[in-house]
């Protein structure tokens, strides 16, 4: 573990920490109450998903046309990190949903678009997991074409009309709302960022593993 | 780039997959006019070795070079210099014998391929069959077609994978005279194959595989088959 | 530019010739497209009649999995006797090849739609012909975004483990999009009042899925075949 994450975990653990206080400080919503609350963790999940996936994308990009192996090791962390907290936030949107809109799922563009980029990067990992050799070329191939689905899923929001708001909701949060939001997408933000080198590093070192086997088999 | 060359240098290349290595640390130079043959059992990675010479697979370490021009720099001139009659022989069942080598000589870019294809199929003695399609060929008929479309754009190095498969005395002779034919003009023919009485008196130069490495024998007499086994004793 | 369409050409007039021996995949699928719409039509299915607005979604999901099963089969095709590497071994333009196979099946899907719609249009008394143009140019692009997307992974999942299964969990979710739009914009064309304008939008959407998908997929397909 280099300092950089031991410094990332550490903040992350604290903040998550202090986190229940923050979010139970800001004022309730109008219409909602309560239960709007849950935003704050649903949110920032939502936005790290995003994030990861473009992460797992890029990085697939550069596996594709440099070969280079700490590339696929970036892109896998970031796919099983896409997974991770795209589960988070699919099961905290209904949770919010059931209390503000009365329904767990509805089928709009947006949600379902980002179902679908889940199932993507579920699918990512069931080709490594299962495709044999050559599988982490066909991977990177899939989260690239994944990555390029994002754009789908955002100005699908902007352009029809759903029961999901409009991606505009976070600068129209007066203050109150506004701090606990980014203090909450901050500690997700850092947590997101020391399991991504974790990951990373681990599957860099069990390549090295590999060329450890081949050195020994060569001696 | 379309250049020619005319040997080809394999500098000590290694292939892997994860943690098993199909190629370790093999090292030979092949010139114009040599038939060299790579012998070893099943899983000793000539298959393996053949595809990366054919550019379909790229070296883990090492490098081929093809008169001293990488695979990369090479590009798909150096595709076009190239000839490979695979362990599957590449062939659509559907097509003719005819209707096959078109194809491939049309996706070569020849000129004439008509002409090249009618002279191709009096080489394999199939004019008379030429219309039939290959799905009905015996598997003798079916390499001689094969062995065509890898020959059929003049390429300087020609790759095969066990072309002594399955063929009667008769037809494996005829394969013979064909290779011994093209060796005449100058083509570099790498063969891997494990029947050692075949073409034992046809290769020039012999490289021993033993699980991915290169093996050798001491003594450069006797029949193939003893060098062969010595070879694998000692390896 | 000649060079690549020369090389698309002839691999399209190859897999034609091919399939034109046997009609093997061209009559499978089509039987599994026309028995996938009957399953459908039977499941949903009230009192004896079909319900309402289910045409189109059937029609989409009916060319999905058609077209799934003939990409499987095309490329299976070329598994056989390994001809795909004597493609790759060849000097020619990869990106083309991949456009020469791309062509192949976008023809043989034009015929499945070809049966398809009518019987659509009969089973579920949807105006099929009402606005001809734009239900072609929905089908047209949308089967473009299929298509280019599972010519790529088809071809790329030849030398892979369980590509059977592997295909469709691949496939389904990155079309999902073509999937959304095809179906909305089509019942948009099948509604008692058809809104011709939410169609286009639908439409323009394909089109631009398209554009990006293509180019994606030409872009990576050589990296992707190369191992």
């Amino acid at each position: 573990m280099t300092t950089a994450v031991k410094v990332q975990l550490a903040l992350a653990t604290v903040m998550f920490a202090v986190a229940p206080w923050i979010v139970n400080a800001a004022p309730h919503e109008a219409t909602m109450g309560l239960v709007y609350k849950i935003y704050f963790f649903h949110m920032p999940s939502a936005w790290m998903f995003m994030i990861a996936a473009i992460v797992s994308g890029v990085a697939s990009a550069r596996y594709l046309f440099t070969k280079n192996p700490k590339s696929d090791a970036t892109a896998v962390a970031a796919a099983e990190l896409a997974v991770l907290f795209g589960l988070l936030a699919l099961v905290t949107g209904p949770l919010w949903a059931r209390k503000a809109w009365g329904v767990w799922w509805v089928w709009d563009a947006r949600l379902t678009s980002s179902l679908m980029l889940f199932l993507i990067f579920l699918a990512y990992l069931l080709l490594r997991q299962f495709g044999g050799p050559g599988s982490e070329k066909l991977s990177a191939g899939l989260a690239l074409f994944g990555m390029a689905n994002v754009p789908f899923i955002y100005v699908s929001v902007n352009v029809w009309r759903t029961l999901h708001p409009k991606t505009s909701v976070v600068p129209t949060l007066p203050v109150e709302m506004g701090i606990p939001l980014w203090f909450c997408v901050t500690a997700f933000l850092l947590l997101f960022l020391a399991l991504l080198s974790l990951r990373a590093s681990l599957e860099r070192q069990r390549g090295r593993i590999d060329a450890l086997y081949l050195a020994e088999d060569e001696a | 780039m379309s250049g020619d060359f005319d040997h080809v240098s394999v500098v000590q290349l290694g292939r892997h997959y994860g943690r098993r290595r199909a190629l370790t640390d093999i090292s030979f130079t092949a010139r114009a006019g040599a038939i060299v043959g790579l012998l070893g059992s099943n899983g000793a990675g000539k298959s393996t070795l053949l595809s990366i010479l054919g550019t379909l697979l790229v070296a883990s370490t090492g490098h081929v070079k093809y008169g001293g021009v990488t695979v990369t720099e090479g590009g798909p001139g150096l595709r076009s210099r190239i000839g490979m009659l695979g362990h599957d022989l590449f062939l659509y069942p559907e097509l003719t014998a005819r209707e096959n080598l078109v194809f491939f000589g049309r996706l070569y870019g020849l000129d004439g391929v008509e002409g090249r294809v009618a002279t191709a199929l009096d080489h394999a003695g199939l004019a008379a069959r030429g219309d039939d399609p290959v799905s009905s060929y015996s598997r003798g008929m079916r390499q001689r077609v094969a062995l065509e479309r890898a020959l059929l754009h003049g390429p300087r190095l020609l790759l095969l994978d066990e072309p002594f498969t399955g063929l009667d005395q008769a037809s494996a002779a005829a394969l013979v005279g064909r290779l011994r034919h093209e060796q005449a003009r100058g083509v570099i023919t790498i063969l891997a194959t494990h029947d050692l009485d075949v073409v034992d008196g046809l290769l020039s130069e012999v490289v021993f595989l033993h699980g991915g490495r290169r093996a050798t024998a001491a003594t450069t007499a006797g029949t193939l088959r003893d060098r062969y086994r010595e070879a694998m004793q000692s390896a | 530019m000649s060079a690549f369409l020369r090389v698309a050409a002839l691999v399209v007039r190859k897999d034609l010739t091919v399939e034109v021996r046997s009609f093997e995949v061209l009559s499978t699928t089509l039987f599994f497209a026309v028995t996938v719409v009957l399953i459908f039509a039977f499941g949903f299915v009230k009192e004896g009649v079909p319900l309402d607005g289910v045409a189109a979604a059937i029609l989409w999901i009916a060319l999905a999995f058609s077209g799934t099963l003939a990409l499987g089969r095309t490329f299976e095709r070329e598994r056989q006797a390994d001809t795909l590497r004597a493609l790759m071994l060849a000097p020619a333009d990869r990106p083309a090849l991949y456009a020469g196979k791309l062509a192949g099946i976008l023809m043989l899907m034009a015929l499945v739609e070809a049966v398809l719609v009518p019987m659509v249009g009969l089973m579920f008394q949807a105006p099929v012909f009402f606005a001809p143009g734009h239900l072609a140019a929905l089908l047209a692009a949308g089967t473009l975004g299929f298509a280019a997307v599972g010519t790529l992974f088809a071809a790329m999942l030849v030398r892979a483990r369980s590509r059977d299964v592997l295909l469709p969990v691949l496939l389904y979710p990155m079309t999902v999009p073509v999937m959304i739009a095809g179906v909305r914009g089509t019942a948009a064309l099948f509604q008692p009042e058809a809104d011709l304008e939410l169609a286009q939008f639908w439409l323009a959407l394909l089109v631009f899925f398209d554009a990006v998908f293509v180019t994606l997929a030409l872009w990576t397909f050589e990296p992707l075949m190369t191992d």
